[in-house]
C-alpha cells in the first residue's frame, strides 16, 4: 500500500485546461443533440408543426366561439402568449425522453468512461434544448403574425416575453430531466408527461379567460404557474394591464421550480447512471 | 504506467446493491498486453466489476487500479487510459458512423483535423468506408458493434474494456469480431473481456477466471481450467428423447452425467479412465436396450469445466433469469440449440 501512496500522482490538467474543458465539451454534446434534432423528423414535427397547427386550431377553429374581455386586438393577441408558452412546455418533453433513451442504450456510460468533463452530459442537453425552443418559438410567432397576432407594448417587453417563456420552458425542462431520469424507461416518461404537461398548461389562462370557468376550476387556474407566467407575456406583449403584478409571481414560481428540481435532476442522473 | 505493475490489479473488491451482494470480495490481476477472459453467468457480477474498473461505479470495499492508477482516487487518470465497449452499441444510431466518431474525438479533446483524421483512420480499420456517411441506425448489427468497438479506440486506451462484445451476434460477425480483438492485442492493448461464450474466452484469453454469485471459483488458462473438469468425457445423443433419462442412468456408474432432455446429449466426466470407460458405455448402454448417435471419446470443453465448478450449465441460469426478457432469451436459445446441434 505504501507504494501506491509515493506514487506521483499523474499529472491531470490544471483548472483552466478543465474549465474550458467544461465549456468546449458542452458544445460538443450541444451540438451533437442538434444534430441528431435535426436528423429526426419525428422530433421536426412534434416541436414546430404542432404548435403550428395549435395556432391554426384556436384561432380558427375554437377563436370564433371564445370571447374574450379587456383585450386589445382580440382573441388572437390573447392567444399566441399562451400558444407560446405552451411551445416551450412541449418542447422540452423530448429532455426527459432523450435522457431515458441515452440511459437505457449505454450512451451515458460510454461518456462517463471518458475524460470528458461529466457536467457536459447535462449542460448540453440543456442547452440545445433552449436552441430548439427559441427556433420553435420563433416559428410560432411568425405563423401567429401571420394570422393577424401583433405587439403592441414596444420592442424591449416583445424580447422580454420570450425570455420568459425559454426560462419557462427550462422550468419545465428540469421537471422533465428528473421525471426522465427516475422513471427511466421511454414509454411510461412519455405517458407521465403528458399526465401532468396537460393539465396544467390548459386549466390555465393559456386558451381561455379563468373567468369562464366553474368556481372550483378558478381556485386551482388562478394560482398556478402557468397563470402567472401566460398572464405576465400577455402583459408584455400587449402593454394592456400591469405587468409586475404576474411577473414576479411568475419568477418566484420559476425560481422555486428550479431550487427543487435542479438538485433533484443531478440527484437523479448521478444515481441511474451509477447502477 | 508500464513500472512493473500489473495493467489491472483488483484485491477484495465488494459492492452491493441493497440486499443483493454483486461482487463478493474478488481479486484480478492481468499483466500488461495480454487478455483476460472473465466468465460467469448472466448475474454473476461480472459486468458490476467492469463499471468498477471504468471508474462508472465507485466500490463498497477493495481495492482495484488500472493502469497504475486507483480507479476511486485517481478517476480521471484512469479515464484517459481506458476504453469501454459495452453489450449494446451505444453509439448515437440517428448520425452517420462518421460522426459518432469526430464527437468522440472531441471530448477526447482533439482538435477538429485531428477527431477528423482518427475517425476516417478508424473506420478504414473496422472495414466502415462505405457505410462512414450513412446513418447509424441503417447497420447490421455487427457493423454497429464494429462502430462502437471503434469509438472505444478514439482515445487509444492501453487497458480496453470489452463488456460481453459478442452477445447477439450471428456467427460470422462474431468471428469477424474475433479477429478484431486478436489485431489489437497484438499491438499491445491489454484487454478484459467478459462473456457468457466458453469458446470465445477458450479462443481468445491468456487466462480466464469464472465468476459465479459474485465470487471468482476458478482462475487460470484455458487448459488448466480443463485439466479441472475431470478428465475426459464420455459423449453420445439420444434420438429418442423420452429415453434420455434411461440413457443416463445406464451410464451413471461411470461418473455423474449430464443430461440435456431438450437435445437429447448426454455427457459423463469419466477422469483418466480413457477407453475403458468407452467399452463400459456401450456395453452399458447396450444392455439397456438404448440405441444412440456419436458416441465417443472428447476431452474436456470449457462448458464442462463450467459445469463441474458452478454445478450447473452456463447458459441453463441466464436463460431462467432471462424469461422476462423474450427478445433476447428467444435469440439466446436459438444459439444455444444451434451450439448443441454442431
Amino acid at each position: 500500500m505504501t507504494a501506491i501512496a509515493e506514487r506521483t500522482a499523474p499529472a491531470g490538467p490544471g483548472l483552466g485546461v478543465q474549465a474550458r474543458w467544461a465549456v468546449t465539451d458542452t458544445l460538443t454534446i450541444t451540438r451533437r443533440n442538434l444534430l441528431v434534432w435535426m436528423r429526426v423528423p419525428a422530433y421536426l414535427v412534434f416541436t414546430v408543426v404542432q404548435p403550428v397547427i395549435f395556432v391554426l386550431m384556436f384561432r380558427y377553429v375554437f377563436g370564433g366561439a371564445i370571447r374574450v374581455v379587456g383585450v386589445p386586438g382580440g382573441y388572437v393577441n390573447y392567444l399566441m402568449p399562451g400558444i407560446i408558452a405552451q411551445t416551450a412546455a412541449f418542447a422540452c418533453f423530448g429532455t426527459a425522453i432523450a435522457l431515458a433513451q441515452e440511459l437505457k442504450k449505454g450512451v451515458i456510460d460510454r461518456l462517463r468512461s471518458m475524460p470528458m468533463a461529466r457536467s457536459a452530459v447535462l449542460t448540453g442537453r440543456l442547452l440545445a434544448d433552449t436552441l430548439r425552443m427559441l427556433v420553435t418559438i420563433l416559428i410560432v410567432l411568425a405563423v401567429g403574425y401571420a394570422v393577424g397576432f401583433r405587439f403592441s407594448n414596444g420592442v424591449v417587453p416583445a424580447i422580454a416575453m420570450v425570455a420568459l417563456a425559454v426560462l419557462f420552458g427550462l422550468a419545465i425542462a428540469c421537471i422533465s430531466a428528473f421525471t426522465g431520469l427516475a422513471i427511466g424507461d421511454e414509454e411510461s416518461v412519455q405517458a407521465f408527461g403528458l399526465i401532468w404537461i396537460f393539465p396544467l398548461t390548459f386549466l390555465s389562462s393559456a386558451f381561455v379567460q379563468i373567468s369562464t370557468m366553474p368556481g372550483w376550476l378558478q381556485a386551482f387556474a388562478n394560482n398556478q404557474p402557468v397563470t402567472y407566467t401566460v398572464n405576465a407575456m400577455r402583459a408584455l406583449a400587449l402593454g394592456h394591464l400591469p405587468v409586475w403584478d404576474n411577473l414576479w409571481k411568475s419568477l418566484a414560481w420559476l425560481a422555486a421550480i428550479f431550487i427543487v428540481f435542479i438538485p433533484l435532476s443531478v440527484r437523479a442522473y448521478k444515481r441511474a447512471s451509477s447502477r | 504506467m508500464a513500472d512493473g505493475r500489473p495493467a489491472i490489479l483488483v484485491e477484495g473488491l465488494t459492492k452491493s446493491f441493497g440486499e443483493v451482494h454483486a461482487l463478493r470480495g474478488i481479486d484480478l490481476s492481468v499483466p500488461h498486453g495480454t487478455v483476460l477472459g472473465v466468465l460467469g453467468p448472466n448475474g454473476a457480477g461480472k459486468t458490476t466489476a467492469v463499471r468498477i474498473l471504468t471508474t462508472l461505479l465507485e466500490p463498497d470495499g477493495g481495492h482495484a487500479e488500472v493502469d497504475g492508477y486507483d480507479v476511486v482516487r485517481e478517476a480521471a487518470a484512469v479515464r484517459r487510459s481506458i476504453g469501454l465497449a459495452g453489450q449494446s452499441a451505444a453509439i448515437q444510431e440517428e448520425l452517420t458512423g462518421r460522426e459518432n466518431l469526430e464527437i468522440i474525438g472531441r471530448l477526447y479533446h482533439l482538435s477538429w483535423p485531428q477527431a477528423r483524421s482518427r475517425a476516417t483512420e478508424l473506420l478504414e480499420q473496422f472495414d466502415l468506408t462505405d457505410a462512414a456517411d450513412r446513418a447509424a441506425k441503417t447497420y447490421s448489427g455487427g457493423m454497429q458493434r464494429r462502430l462502437d468497438l471503434a469509438a472505444s479506440l478514439v482515445g487509444k486506451p492501453r487497458v480496453l474494456f470489452l463488456d460481453e462484445p459478442t452477445t447477439g451476434l450471428d456467427p460470422r460477425s462474431r468471428l469477424g469480431m474475433w479477429d478484431i480483438i486478436r489485431t489489437l492485442v497484438a499491438r499491445g492493448t491489454t484487454i478484459l473481456l467478459t462473456t457468457q461464450y466458453l469458446d470465445e474466452a477458450d479462443e481468445l484469453a491468456d487466462e480466464i477466471v469464472v465468476i459465479d454469485h459474485g465470487l471468482v471459483i476458478a482462475a487460470g488458462t484455458a487448459e488448466e481450467l480443463k485439466g479441472r473438469a475431470g478428465g475426459d468425457v464420455v459423449e453420445f445423443t439420444v434420438p429418442d428423447r423420452s429415453r434420455v433419462g434411461d440413457a443416463a442412468a445406464a451410464v451413471a456408474t461411470l461418473g455423474e452425467p449430464h443430461a440435456d432432455p431438450e437435445t437429447g446429449v448426454v455427457s459423463v466426466g469419466v477422469g483418466g479412465r480413457g477407453s475403458d470407460a468407452l467399452v463400459d458405455a456401450v456395453r452399458a448402454l447396450d444392455a439397456a436396450g438404448l440405441v444412440t448417435r456419436g458416441l465417443a471419446l472428447r476431452r474436456p470443453s470449457l462448458d464442462d469445466v463450467f459445469l463441474t465448478l458452478t454445478g450447473h450449465a452456463a447458459e441453463e441460469e441466464e436463460l431462467g433469469k432471462e424469461a422476462g426478457e423474450v427478445g433476447g432469451g428467444r435469440r439466446r436459445g436459438a444459439r444455444r440449440r444451434e451450439r448443441a446441434a454442431s
